[in-house]
């Protein structure tokens, strides 16, 4: 059993203290916008805020979290779907499959919360997020245009 | 439940508790009084809503928006009211194959079924328009339609669709329907916004991996690691009591899988179950070894002749100068980024599979056979997939789950895959090596051409049927003579003396098509080698390529546009290099700028790419597929190589198996040049040029050539 903060609400979730917040919150809670993609931290595709920062929740275990952590997913980033990052993501067409862009939606948020000017190169060294489909470009758009957005 | 369930109810809706949303299967039926079908393409709502029915699977390259803005050309509907919605396999049998082919491979979503889905949106908007006029009681001449409204000229009255769609139904469909030319397009051509956009920005889009049915269960699955082995033994004991399990069960003869309550607690059970495989053919299979028997293939007596002119052997003896060189590229996997699955609900009665698949009909006769069932008492519900590339037009992951699910009779049982089964137990894009031969004259002419392809069949893994005399003339792609019944894969190049042939060497690995297919490599050794032949003949790498491109107007046009776009030739003390090809009926070409530092570390700065499918439909979701198929290929180029030792693939996950991240993206600048007449692909022809292209740019920067890919850590710099 665990106790977690997700989206503003407390929620006791049934796990093992090891299973990784990713499954906790796609099995126990239904949120299901944060995707398995690797489950080794290497791709992103899981990506969720905990207190503010981009976290790849996957390999991070339930247990190292308390009701004291916000920790928010793509379903709580914004009421309707209009976070900056998401209305530039929606102006420019950026997802392919999509697969990877709630990860890769969360972590420019959490770039452009920690970094509201950011530049190309904080851009490549902040968004390691994989995509195979390949949006870079069109991400690397909105980022910018997101910015204008804030 | 089962009546909540029954697929023959039309658009079911399953209630995500808790996050408070629903998800709608629509499972295409028959029309009904409130959304009459028109056709079998179009239905309309007495709100206007246009559903779209699309057969083509959805992966991310934009055909499910594509096909819709086709349909609404020539249906004359209102595009902000269009959404769309899949036809399914089973249904299509039931109907006699309304929507035709469901196979969403070889970059043919939308210039395969252009034009009877095109007819199909004309069609109801004559049915449409005759109904209107059958109420007015006046010739269907007088009357016309635009964006879902019909209007009778002389008298300015109105109706519209969604008033008259029920009567437009019944009424016999026209036999003959004119269709717009591209020039009158309106809604085609268009840089439309995707329509599947919206609920990916905000997690709501479910993917198969993310798929909740009512009692549903969990599996995770293991297939024997070495190749060729099968299942010994799993002592299901050791794991009984884990939390959530409810069943171990073989799948197959080489799988095992554990059924759980959840699928973390089926993985973790899966991991702790003792295992115990037996070796069979291919358990000692080694890629380096392999190495050995391709080079030998290179100058094997016999092959396969793919493409043949004059006479180039002679060609190459007489020649001034003879230029030779041996290329490889290794075996790589798909790895989109949502892992394979598929869920199933199996009774002795019927089975209905939720898959995504780039292929709904071959994955409803698996999802038959493995149930046991008639097909007609099965039906796949296709799903939009978190990637393809050419994985998901196998349906192993659907044989898997419907064969786990029958352990469980009556339940839906999702199955997926970790990212370590996808990455061992892919259908890999096949290695192969070349060796390019070619003979200039004392004008450093090319006289003669010698392409020696050794390696692997895709046909002879995958697909047997495809062999002519034992050879694989699918092998010969971009590469085929002017008379071949591929012509979309024809050699826009003319060369006086040509000979290409295959000698087929299969390994032990199964092969797939994965986006690109053999053009991939056989762009890589037809471009770098011409690259090399310009450079031996003391000749311009553009205009070399040209003097062979004279009968043909539209490769050298695009070959022109990135070379004028590029800054070709340019005194800038920037590197670059060029490459064009001609595959999937697409004319494409690229220049690609790099910078290679003192440390061999190679940037990307720039490739400037043009393309010409004749017909556009989507102008940005082009420029979108230009730029994602170059993140795919130079992934390739750069990192991808799967290798096997001891029948074991070495690769695991992302770790082990790079792909190009943000920071690498080079600048890509598209031109889109349609020139009409003709339909070619979108998805794959450019992803032929981007390695070669790169590849002849850091000659340029190194004056070394890379031919054995993929780079990883060859050192640039040293010679």
């Amino acid at each position: 059993m665990a106790r977690l903060k997700v989206n503003g609400r407390v929620r006791d979730v049934e796990v093992s203290g090891d299973t990784p917040l990713l499954w906790a919150l796609r099995e126990q809670l239904e949120l299901t916008g944060a995707k398995y993609g690797c489950g080794i931290a290497a791709c992103g595709a899981c990506t969720v805020h905990v207190d503010g920062e981009a976290i790849r929740s996957c390999v991070l275990p339930v247990s190292s979290l308390t009701e004291a952590n916000e920790i928010t997913t793509i379903e709580g980033l914004s009421r309707s779907g209009d976070h900056p990052v998401q209305q530039a993501w929606a102006e420019l067409d950026v997802p392919q499959c999509g697969y990877c862009q709630p990860g890769m939606i969360m972590a420019v948020a959490a770039l452009l919360k920690s970094t509201p000017n950011a530049t190309d190169a904080d851009i490549d060294s902040s968004i390691t997020n994989i995509c195979r489909c390949g949006t870079f470009a069109r991400v690397r758009k909105g980022v910018h245009l997101a910015k204008t957005k804030s | 439940m089962s009546e909540i369930l029954s697929p023959s109810r039309r658009g079911f809706m399953i209630g995500v508790a808790g996050a408070g949303m629903t998800i709608t299967f629509f499972t295409a039926c028959a029309t009904n009084e409130e959304t009459p079908e028109v056709n079998a393409w179009v239905q309309i709502g007495r709100d206007d809503t246009v559903t779209i029915r699309i057969a083509r699977s959805e992966m991310g390259q934009g055909t499910l928006t594509g096909l819709a803005q086709l349909v609404a050309e020539e249906l004359e509907c209102d595009w902000e009211r269009v959404v769309t919605e899949f036809a399914t396999p089973g249904r299509n049998l039931a109907r006699n194959k309304v929507w035709r082919d469901f196979s969403t491979t070889g970059s043919r979503g939308i210039r395969n079924s252009h034009d009877y889905m095109r007819e199909g949106g004309a069609a109801a908007r004559m049915m449409l328009v005759s109904a209107a006029a059958a109420r007015w009681k006046v010739p269907a001449e007088e009357c016309a339609a635009r964006a879902s409204v019909v209007t009778h000229a002389p008298t300015g009255r109105t109706l519209r669709y969604g008033q008259i769609a029920a009567e437009a139904a019944a009424l016999t469909p026209p036999t003959e329907v004119a269709l717009k030319p591209a020039s009158e397009w309106t809604i085609a051509g268009q840089p439309k916004r995707r329509l599947d956009t919206a609920d990916k920005l905000t997690g709501k889009h479910l993917y198969g991996a993310d798929l909740r049915l009512p009692g549903m269960l969990n599996a995770s699955i293991r297939q024997a690691p070495k190749r060729g082995a099968v299942l010994k033994s799993f002592d299901a004991s050791a794991v009984a009591s884990m939390p959530g399990v409810r069943k171990v069960v073989p799948v197959g003869d080489a799988a095992v899988a554990v059924i759980a309550d959840t699928w973390w607690r089926a993985k973790s059970a899966l991991d702790a179950l003792p295992v115990e495989w037996t070796p069979g053919e291919g358990s000692d299979f080694s890629s380096a070894a392999f190495e050995a028997v391709l080079d030998e293939g290179l100058t094997a007596h016999q092959a396969f002749v793919g493409n043949s002119a004059g006479d180039a052997r002679g060609a190459i003896r007489r020649a001034a100068r003879v230029v030779t060189a041996t290329y490889s590229v290794p075996h790589q996997a798909h790895a989109p980024m949502e892992p394979m699955n598929a869920t199933a609900r199996w009774t002795a009665e019927r089975c209905d599979v939720w898959a995504p698949t780039q292929d709904a009909e071959h994955a409803l006769e698996v999802a038959a056979e493995a149930a046991g069932l008639p097909v007609e008492k099965c039906e796949v519900y296709p799903l939009i997939c978190g990637g393809g590339f050419g994985r998901r037009g196998f349906a192993d992951f659907v044989e898997f789950a419907v064969a786990i699910a029958r352990e469980m009779p009556g339940v839906h049982v999702k199955a997926l895959w970790t990212r370590e089964e996808c990455m061992q137990h892919d259908f890999y894009h096949p290695t192969t090596k070349a060796r390019m031969t070619g003979g200039l004259d004392a004008q450093g002419r090319l006289t003669g051409l010698h392409i020696r392809i050794s390696g692997q069949s895709i046909s002879a893994g995958v697909a047997p049927e495809r062999l002519v005399n034992g050879g694989d003339p699918g092998v010969f792609q971009g590469l085929m003579p002017p008379e071949a019944p591929r012509q979309d894969h024809v050699l826009k190049y003319s060369f006086p003396n040509l000979l290409i042939d295959h000698a087929m060497r299969n390994p032990q690995v199964r092969p797939g098509y994965w986006r690109g297919v053999n053009s991939n490599q056989n762009a890589i050794y037809l471009e770098c080698f011409m690259d090399e032949l310009a450079h031996a003949a003391g000749r311009d790498p553009l205009e070399f390529r040209l003097a062979h491109l004279g009968a043909s107007p539209k490769a050298a046009a695009v070959l022109r546009a990135v070379a004028e776009r590029g800054d070709w030739g340019k005194a800038d003390g920037k590197f670059r290099g060029l490459s064009s090809f001609h595959t999937y009926g697409g004319y494409v070409a690229a220049c690609a700028e790099v910078t290679v530092d003192e440390h061999g570390v190679l940037k990307i700065n720039r490739i400037v790419a043009a393309t010409d499918p004749g017909h556009v439909v989507n102008p940005q979701q082009v420029e979108a597929q230009v730029e994602g198929s170059f993140v795919y290929g130079l992934s390739a180029m750069l990192y991808g190589e799967i290798t096997v030792e001891n029948g074991e693939v070495q690769q695991r996950n992302f770790d082990t198996y790079e792909s190009l991240r943000i920071a690498e993206m080079p600048k890509v600048e598209t031109i889109v040049m349609p020139s009409g007449g003709f339909w070619g692909g979108v998805g794959e022809p450019t992803i032929t040029v981007a390695a070669p292209a790169v590849l002849n740019a850091v000659f340029a920067a190194t004056g070394k050539r890379v031919r054995n890919l993929p780079i990883k850590d060859q050192n640039l710099r040293t010679a």
